[in-house]
């Protein structure tokens, strides 16, 4: 049986690019769900699945309450709502206070993604101008998960990357070419 | 930092049990104060009691289940962090319009209107509905109930004192929710508050009712339950959306949150879609 079962990304200034750099290099039949948080304003979140749909050309949702997650599905959270996995692999939203003044806020989804897959799951951290995010990436790697961060000399911005780095050591520190190839690779060795 | 409401980092002796002993906290919880969080969407009552947890200054999870099995005033305390105030008026002006546009003028045609806002916290949502019934000529033949779970959140309610600051953002909601006067007509502005007009809340009954407890109360017409729903789980979300269609009126019309969908209930096809982007639908 495979080991990983879900993807979680989290991004924040810089991210748009970034993160059309390493799924532009997922084969168009990745099994894996891949769930996004992206701080961005308010008012340009919410044409976000629909952009990335059309440059990647895969299927790409905005998050909705109560969702089951879908296989092979890339999900962005949309604005002013945090995202969280449930316990039973469907999608919740939440308005509680901002984090890092972000709502979404990464660490949300990766804390209770963590709890949901623990060993299943894999947490990428990106380029952006705040701390959210590190400690939820901590969170995944005590379950079990595995865990990668942007080459902060790589990164748009490299706050984010950094704050995860001296927060816990991440299973790899990589390029975003790097961090394609290795989510490609991770999940055939799943199947 | 520490105090962030991300974080949830525990010692990890402490994490081992985490997920029984909060199991074991919400059924102390209901046993003991009848407040039902059984069946709230886990991830987020995690955050909530581990927030708790810090602000509360216990060390565990079970030192707070003590704590609130012996302290009335705990629990009442422990309430506010597990119900989620944040609320504003006329949030999602363009459902508001909608409301205005396509639901009042079928309202009209009733001699007298009950509305029933389940979940309305701090009253922000009584109000909006409030001033929008009276710019449309409603209010004076409509009873308001207004209902939550939480007594400190239906003392503020009954107030209807917001910050200034608060008031000016949902100045500009009023208006693009098509706001027909000048949204200060309808309060008293003093030491940095906006005291709203008591007569507005004239046909308003603040009561404390539990979406995952108790029963309906009343026929209505016209439900709104925003921002309530997405802590439910599936199960309590179809409890909610069972009473709201017992409650309602024939063609009666429910309002729901701009995340919140009837979709993946299983009463999805009892209700009619009126405007799909507000949220708006229409017992079948």
């Amino acid at each position: 049986m495979s080991r990983f079962q879900a993807v979680v990304v989290g991004a924040s200034a810089g991210g748009v690019e970034a993160l059309l750099g390493i799924y532009g290099q997922l084969p168009t039949n990745f099994k894996l769900p891949v769930l996004t948080v992206l701080h961005l304003p308010d008012e340009r979140h919410s044409q976000l699945a629909e952009v990335f749909e059309r440059r990647l050309n895969r299927p790409v949702r905005q998050a909705r309450d109560k969702e089951p997650i879908e296989a092979g599905m890339f999900y962005f959270a949309g604005p002013s709502y945090h995202l969280s996995v449930e316990r039973d692999f469907s999608l919740s939203l939440s308005q509680e206070e901002r984090v890092h003044y972000s709502r979404p806020a990464i660490d949300f989804l990766f804390d209770s993604a963590a709890d949901a897959y623990g060993a299943g799951l894999i947490g990428v951290l990106l380029t952006g101008a705040n701390e959210d995010g590190a400690r939820g990436l901590a969170s995944i790697k005590r379950k079990g998960g595995l865990t990668i961060v942007q080459d902060p000399a790589e990164a748009r911005v490299a706050v984010m990357p950094q704050a995860a780095i001296r927060l816990q050591t991440p299973d790899h520190i990589l390029s975003l070419h790097g961090i394609g190839c290795l989510l490609a690779e991770l999940e055939r060795s799943t199947c | 930092m520490s105090n962030s409401p991300a974080d949830q980092s525990l010692q990890p002796a402490a994490e081992r049990h985490i997920d029984i002993e909060i199991r074991l906290l919400i059924e102390a919880i209901y046993l003991t104060y009848s407040y039902d969080f059984r069946d709230y969407s886990g991830a987020s009552v995690k955050r909530r009691i581990l927030h708790a947890l810090r602000q509360m200054e216990c060390g565990s999870v079970s030192s707070l289940q003590a704590r609130v099995l012996h302290e009335p005033t705990a629990f009442m305390e422990l309430l506010q962090y597990l119900t989620i105030p944040v609320s504003e008026m006329f949030r999602d002006p363009e459902h508001f319009l909608a409301l205005r546009r396509e639901v009042v003028p079928l309202l009209k045609t009733y001699p007298s209107v009950k509305v029933w806002i389940a979940g309305c916290s701090t009253g922000e949502e009584v109000y909006s509905m409030a001033i929008l019934l009276r710019e449309e000529g409603l209010l004076e033949r409509t009873i308001i109930y207004a209902t939550d779970i939480n007594p400190t959140s239906l003392e503020k309610a009954k107030q209807g004192i917001y910050s200034m600051e608060s008031v000016r953002a949902y100045t500009q909601n009023y208006q693009r929710a098509g706001g027909t006067r000048s949204f200060s007509d309808y309060y008293t502005a003093a030491y940095g508050n906006a005291i709203f007009d008591s007569s507005l809340r004239a046909n308003v009954t603040f009561a404390d009712h539990s979406l995952a407890t108790d029963s309906v109360f009343s026929e209505t017409q016209l439900v709104s339950c925003r921002n309530v729903l997405i802590y439910f789980n599936k199960g309590l979300q179809d409890r909610a959306f069972g009473l709201f269609h017992e409650s309602l009126s024939r063609r009666g019309f429910l309002m729901l949150g701009s995340k919140e969908t009837l979709d993946f209930s299983a009463y999805s096809s009892r209700f009619e879609t009126l405007t799909r982007p507000e949220r708006i639908y229409r017992k079948s």
